[in-house]
C-alpha cells in the first residue's frame, strides 16, 4: 500500500541530523511499529547525551519559531511538537489520530519538509522554521491550496483536511508541474477515513497549476 | 394536490439541484473549524482512561491510591470495581484527569489493577470453536426449498464471509464538558446532539450528588466533528465520567480516546459467513435459496444477515442462522447496517451462479430483477453502469483475465436503502435588516448537512446562498433527529423548506400594502419580492426586509408534518461495477476503476452527493481489500490496534471513479437519503471482479494477498 511510500517526499527525514524522532524512540521501547531500532536505542541515548545536556524531565524552556513569530513556552521536553501546538499554542488546524506517524493528519511544514508534528519532539523543532496551517493565509483570504479543497470538494469531515492541505502545499513547492502519478505518490503519507481522495488529487493538480509563478508560495 | 410547500418545479430552482461547495468548506480548509477535540478551556484538565488488556477478566483488586498522589493529578475515578468481569480487550477500568496529558498518561500508569484470567473467544470463522459461545435461532423456510432445487438445472454450493471491521473516525470519540453551576456544556463529537445529553442527565440524575440534574441543565455543541459512521449515537462511560471529573473539580475536562482505544472499543461492524446453496433455470431465473449463516457483533452476538439480499423474492428459501458472542468490543452501528455483509453474501453467491450456468452476470442479474422490489429502476441504473464501465468489452468469461500474470476482470453488486427523513424542526429568522438565520438542533457530520439547509432556505426565500447564516450544532437549536440512516438530509430539508414557506408567507404580508397588492400576489426571486407577473413592481430584499421595522419574524417548520406538500421519500436502489488487476504472483489486487449509479430522489446539492459517493466507494475499497482486526486467540488480544497494521486505502490504492446520480429522472419523489447506500455494494462489486479475473472465487473478504494466493491454488491456477 502507499503508506509505504510516506517518506517519499522525506516526511521526517532529517538526513545528517543526530536527532531522535519520538518514533523511533518509542519504536526502542517496543511500543511502537514492530522491527526497528531495538538495538539502537542505547545508542540514540548515548549520542544524544553527548550531543545536548540533560533536561527534563520537569518542564524546560522550549522556543519554537511558528508562522515566523517565535512563542516561549515551558513545558516538558517529552511533549510533542503536535501537543505543544494544540495543548499549549492552541494552534488545533494539525489533528491528533494516530499519534504514531503513520496517517498524517498532525502534518506541518519545519524547515521546508513536511513532518509529522506528533513523531516530533518539540525540542527537536527548536531553531527551525515551522509553518502551520494558521500561517497559511494570515490575511484570512483562502491559500490557493485551500481554496483547491472548497472547490473540489476534497473534504467531508474534514478532520484530515488541515494535513492534507499542508502535505499538498510543500508536495506541489517541491513539484510545481506534478503528474497524476505524482500526486498518487507524493501524497500517500496522508490517510481520509471519509474518503475524500478523488478531489484531493484534483486539488493538488488544481493548486498546483494556480500557484505557477510562486507568487503564493 | 399540489402545495406551497412543495420543490419548484425542475425550470424554476435556482440552487437545489446545482453544484455547489459546501458552506463549510472554507473553515476545514483553512484550519479554522473547531472539532470537540480542538476544544481548549481555559484552565482545562485533560482526562485518560485505563483499559483492559484482557479479552474475558474478572477484576479482583484495584488501587488507585498511587495514581491519586501522582503530580498533577486531580481526580481519578474507578469505572470497573473489583468484582466486575471484563467482557473485552479496551473495556473501560478506570479514569484519572489531570493537570495535562502527559499527567494524566502518567496518573495512568500509576493504577494498579489484579485480574483473574478467564477462558475467551476472539474469533468466529470457526464456528466449530465457538463452543458454548453460539446460539441458534430456528429455520426459516419460504415456499417449498425441495421442490425449488429439483427444479433448477444448476445448483450452487458456496462458503462465503465478511469480516468485523472498525469505524476508526478520524476524530476518535469524546468531549469537553464545562459545568457553571448545575448547567453543563458539552463540546461533544457525536451524530445526536440531541439526545447525549438527555442520555447524560438520566445517568447523573439517578446519582445522589447530581440528582438534580435534568436534560435542560445540559448542552450539547458539536460544531464540527470528525466522522461517525454510525458509531457516536451515545453518551457512553468516557462521556459520563468526563462530565462528573468535571463537576467535581470546577474545571472543564477534555477526554478524546487514544487511537488504540478507539479501534479496540469504539465500534465495529458485524461480520458475516454462510454456506449458501442457490438453483436456478437454464436462463438464469432463480427457483430456491438456502443458506445457514452465523455472524459476531462482540459480546451480544450477531444478527442474522437480510439475505437473500434485494433478490428478496426468491420463491423458495430456506435460512438458518448462529450468533456467535465474543470477547471483543461490541458492534455499533456501521453505515448501512448488515447491508454490505448482505450484499457480499448474495451477490457473490449469485455470479458464482452465473458462472456455472456460463452467464454474463449482467444477464443474469437482470433476468432476476422481478425478484426485486424496484427492477425497473436497478435496469435502467444497470445498463447505465455498463455503459460507463465499458463492461461489454471488459467482461469476459471467468479466468479469461488475460495471459500474463496480471489479470483483470470486472464485477457487479446491487443494493438497496431506506433513508427515510427523520424528526426535525427548523427556525427560520428573518431580521429587518434582511439578515436570516436558519436554525436547528442538527449536526453536519461531513455530509453537506449545513449546505443542504442553507440552500433550501436561499431557494425558498428567493435570496443568494450567501444571505443565509445556517446554525446548527447547538442543542439550544430547535430538536432535530440524530444522523443516522441516511435520515438527516430528507427530515433537515423537509423542515427548512416549510419554515422557509411559513416566514416567507409573513414577510410577503408585511410587505403586500406598499407594493399596493396581497400577499398570495407576491414572490421571492433573485434577491427581490415583486408581484407575480409584474416585476416592475418589487422590493429588493433588503428595502422588504426594512418594512419589518423592529419586528423579526420566526417561524418553525416541522418534518414530519400535519400540513401538505411531499418532500421526501424513502427506497431507493444502487448498482456499483468495479474493474480490478490482480498479481496472481503477489496476491495483491488493485481496483483500477469503479463505477456508481445512484438513485436518491431530488438531490439538493450535487456536488456533495457525489461526494458521498466517492467517499462510500472508497471506504468500500478499504473494507473489500485492508481493513482487518487481527486477533490472536492465545492472548485474545487484537494485534493491530493501531492504523499502521489496521490498514486504510492511501490515495493511490482508489482506481479511477465514476458516479451517476440518477438526476431528475426521480425527482418527483423528493427527498431520500443517500449517506448509506453507496457503502454498501463495494465489496461484493470487487470480490466479484477479482472472481472474473483469476476465475476462482476468494471466499472471505477481505481479499488480502494470501487468501488471494490460497484461492489460485486451490483452484489449480497458481
Ligand atoms: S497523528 Fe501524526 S501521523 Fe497520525
Ligand atoms: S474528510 Fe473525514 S477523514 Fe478525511
Amino acid at each position: 500500500m502507499s503508506k509505504i511510500d510516506s517518506d517519499s517526499h522525506g516526511k521526517n527525514k532529517q538526513p545528517g541530523k543526530k536527532g531522535f524522532s519520538r518514533r523511533s524512540f518509542l519504536g526502542g521501547l517496543g511500543i511502537g511499529g514492530g522491527a526497528v531500532a531495538t538495538l539502537p536505542t542505547g545508542l540514540l541515548v548515548e549520542s544524544q547525551a553527548a550531543a545536548a545536556p540533560a533536561m527534563g524531565p520537569g518542564p524546560i524552556p522550549v522556543a519554537l519559531r511558528i508562522n515566523g513569530k517565535v512563542h516561549n513556552l515551558n513545558i516538558e521536553p517529552r511533549v510533542t511538537l503536535l501537543d505543544a501546538l494544540r495543548n499549549h499554542l492552541d494552534m488545533t488546524g494539525a489533528k491528533k489520530v494516530c499519534d504514531r506517524a503513520t496517517c498524517g493528519a498532525c502534518t506541518v511544514i519545519v524547515a521546508g519538509r513536511p513532518v509529522y508534528s506528533c513523531s516530533m519532539l518539540a525540542v527537536e523543532a527548536q531553531g527551525k522554521d515551522i509553518q502551520t496551517i494558521e500561517g497559511l493565509a494570515p490575511s484570512g483570504k483562502l491559500h490557493p491550496v485551500s481554496a483547491a479543497f472548497v472547490e473540489n470538494d476534497a473534504q467531508q469531515c474534514g478532520f484530515c483536511t488541515p494535513g492534507f492541505v499542508m502535505a499538498v502545499k510543500a508536495f506541489v513547492d517541491r513539484h510545481p508541474n506534478p503528474t497524476m502519478d505524482q500526486v498518487k505518490k507524493g501524497l500517500g503519507g496522508n490517510l481520509c477515513r471519509c474518503g475524500t481522495y478523488i478531489g484531493v488529487r484534483q486539488a493538488a493538480l488544481d493548486a498546483a497549476r494556480q500557484m505557477k509563478g510562486g507568487k503564493n508560495a | 394536490m399540489p402545495s406551497k410547500y412543495d420543490w419548484p418545479a425542475e425550470g424554476k430552482r435556482s440552487l437545489i439541484g446545482k453544484r455547489i461547495s459546501r458552506l463549510d468548506g472554507p473553515d476545514k480548509a483553512s484550519g479554522r473549524a473547531r472539532y470537540a477535540y480542538d476544544t481548549n478551556r481555559p484552565g482545562g484538565l485533560v482526562a485518560k482512561l485505563l483499559c483492559s488488556p484482557h479479552a474475558h477478566a474478572k477484576i479482583t483488586r484495584i488501587d488507585t491510591s498511587e495514581a491519586e498522589r501522582a503530580p498533577g493529578v486531580r481526580a481519578v475515578k474507578v469505572m470497573a470495581p473489583a468484582g466486575t468481569e471484563v467482557q473485552w480487550q479496551g473495556f473501560e477500568i478506570a479514569a484519572v484527569a489531570a493537570d495535562t496529558e502527559e499527567l494524566a498518561q502518567d496518573g495512568v500508569r500509576k493504577i494498579k489493577v489484579e485480574y483473574e484470567i478467564l477462558p475467551h473467544l476472539v474469533k468466529e470463522e470457526d464456528v466449530s470453536k465457538a463452543a458454548n459461545m453460539i446460539k441458534p435461532s430456528a429455520e426459516e423456510t419460504k415456499g417449498n426449498p425441495d421442490s425449488g432445487f429439483s427444479e433448477a438445472d444448476a445448483v450452487h454450493e458456496g462458503y462465503y464471509g465478511i469480516n468485523t471491521i472498525t469505524h476508526c473516525c478520524l476524530e476518535s470519540h469524546g468531549q469537553v464538558a464545562e459545568w457553571n453551576g448545575d448547567n453543563c456544556t458539552l463540546y461533544a463529537s457525536t451524530q445526536a446532539l440531541g439526545r447525549i445529553g438527555g442520555d447524560l442527565a438520566k445517568v447523573l440524575g439517578a446519582e445522589p450528588a447530581t440528582a438534580n440534574i435534568k436534560p435542560a441543565n445540559i448542552r450539547v455543541i458539536t460544531e464540527y466533528m470528525g466522522g461517525g459512521f454510525g458509531s457516536k449515537f451515545s453518551i457512553d462511560k468516557w462521556g459520563i465520567v468526563c462530565a462528573q471529573f468535571s463537576k467535581q473539580t470546577g474545571k472543564p475536562v477534555k477526554l478524546m480516546l487514544d487511537r488504540d482505544q478507539e479501534l479496540l472499543m469504539a465500534g465495529m461492524r458485524p461480520s458475516d459467513y454462510a454456506k449458501i446453496k442457490l438453483g436456478a433455470k437454464k436462463d438464469g431465473t432463480i427457483t430456491a435459496w438456502q443458506h445457514e449463516s452465523w455472524s459476531t457483533g462482540g459480546p451480544g452476538g450477531g444478527g442474522a444477515p437480510p439475505i437473500p439480499y434485494v433478490f428478496t423474492e426468491i420463491p423458495n428459501q430456506r435460512k438458518r442462522h448462529i450468533a456467535v458472542s465474543t470477547h471483543t468490543g461490541p458492534a455499533r452501528a456501521w453505515r448501512a447496517p448488515n447491508h454490505p455483509q448482505a450484499a457480499a453474501l448474495t451477490m457473490c453467491a449469485m455470479d458464482d451462479l452465473a458462472a456455472k450456468l456460463n452467464m454474463n452476470p449482467l444477464d443474469f442479474f437482470i433476468k432476476n430483477l422481478p425478484l426485486t422490489a424496484r427492477g425497473d429502476v436497478y435496469k435502467a441504473e444497470l445498463l447505465k453502469g455498463a455503459e460507463l464501465m465499458d463492461w461489454k468489452t471488459k467482461w469476459h468469461p471467468r479466468g479469461q483475465g488475460g495471459n500474463g500474470y496480471l489479470k483483470r476482470g470486472v464485477g457487479l453488486s446491487l443494493h438497496t436503502w431506506g433513508g427515510r427523513a427523520h424528526d426535525s424542526d427548523c427556525r427560520i429568522v428573518i431580521n429587518s435588516d434582511g439578515s436570516v438565520q436558519a436554525q436547528l438542533g442538527s449536526q453536519d457530520l461531513g455530509t453537506g448537512t449545513r449546505t443542504v439547509i442553507g440552500i433550501v432556505a436561499a431557494e425558498t426565500l428567493g435570496i443568494p446562498l450567501s444571505g443565509v447564516q445556517v446554525q446548527i450544532g447547538d442543542s439550544n437549536y430547535p430538536p432535530s433527529g440524530a444522523s443516522g440512516g441516511s435520515t438527516t438530509v430528507g427530515g433537515v430539508s423537509s423542515s427548512t423548506r416549510r419554515a422557509s414557506v411559513k416566514a416567507l408567507d409573513k414577510l410577503f404580508e408585511a410587505v403586500a400594502p406598499s407594493l399596493g397588492t396581497t400577499a398570495d400576489k407576491l414572490v421571492a426571486r433573485d434577491g427581490r419580492i415583486h408581484v407575480e407577473g409584474d416585476p416592475s413592481k418589487s422590493l429588493t430584499w433588503k428595502a422588504a426586509c426594512a418594512k419589518l421595522g423592529t419586528k423579526s419574524i420566526s417561524e418553525i417548520g416541522r418534518q414530519p408534518a400535519r400540513d401538505e406538500g411531499n418532500l421526501n421519500d424513502n427506497g431507493v436502489g444502487g448498482i456499483q461495477m468495479a474493474e480490478v488487476e490482480v498479481d496472481t504472483e503477489t496476491g495483491i489486487v488493485s481496483v483500477k476503476k469503479m463505477v456508481a449509479v445512484q438513485d436518491c430522489g431530488l438531490i439538493i446539492d450535487v456536488k456533495t452527493a457525489e461526494s458521498q459517493c466517492y467517499g462510500a466507494m472508497i471506504m468500500g475499497v478499504c473494507a473489500a481489500l485492508y481493513e482487518e482486526r487481527i486477533f490472536d486467540q492465545q492472548t485474545g488480544t487484537m494485534l493491530n490496534a493501531d492504523m499502521e497494521f489496521y490498514k486504510l486505502s492511501g490515495i493511490a490504492d482508489v482506481g479511477d471513479m465514476v458516479v451517476h446520480m440518477m438526476t431528475g429522472v426521480y425527482d418527483g419523489r423528493g427527498v431520500i437519503g443517500l449517506g448509506e447506500p453507496p457503502a454498501i455494494s463495494p465489496p461484493a462489486a470487487i470480490s466479484n471482479a477479482v472472481a472474473n479475473a483469476i476465475g476462482v472465487r476468494v471466499p472471505t473478504i477481505p481479499l488480502t494477498p494470501d487468501k488471494v494466493l490460497a484461492a489460485l491454488e486451490k483452484g489449480g491456477r497458481a
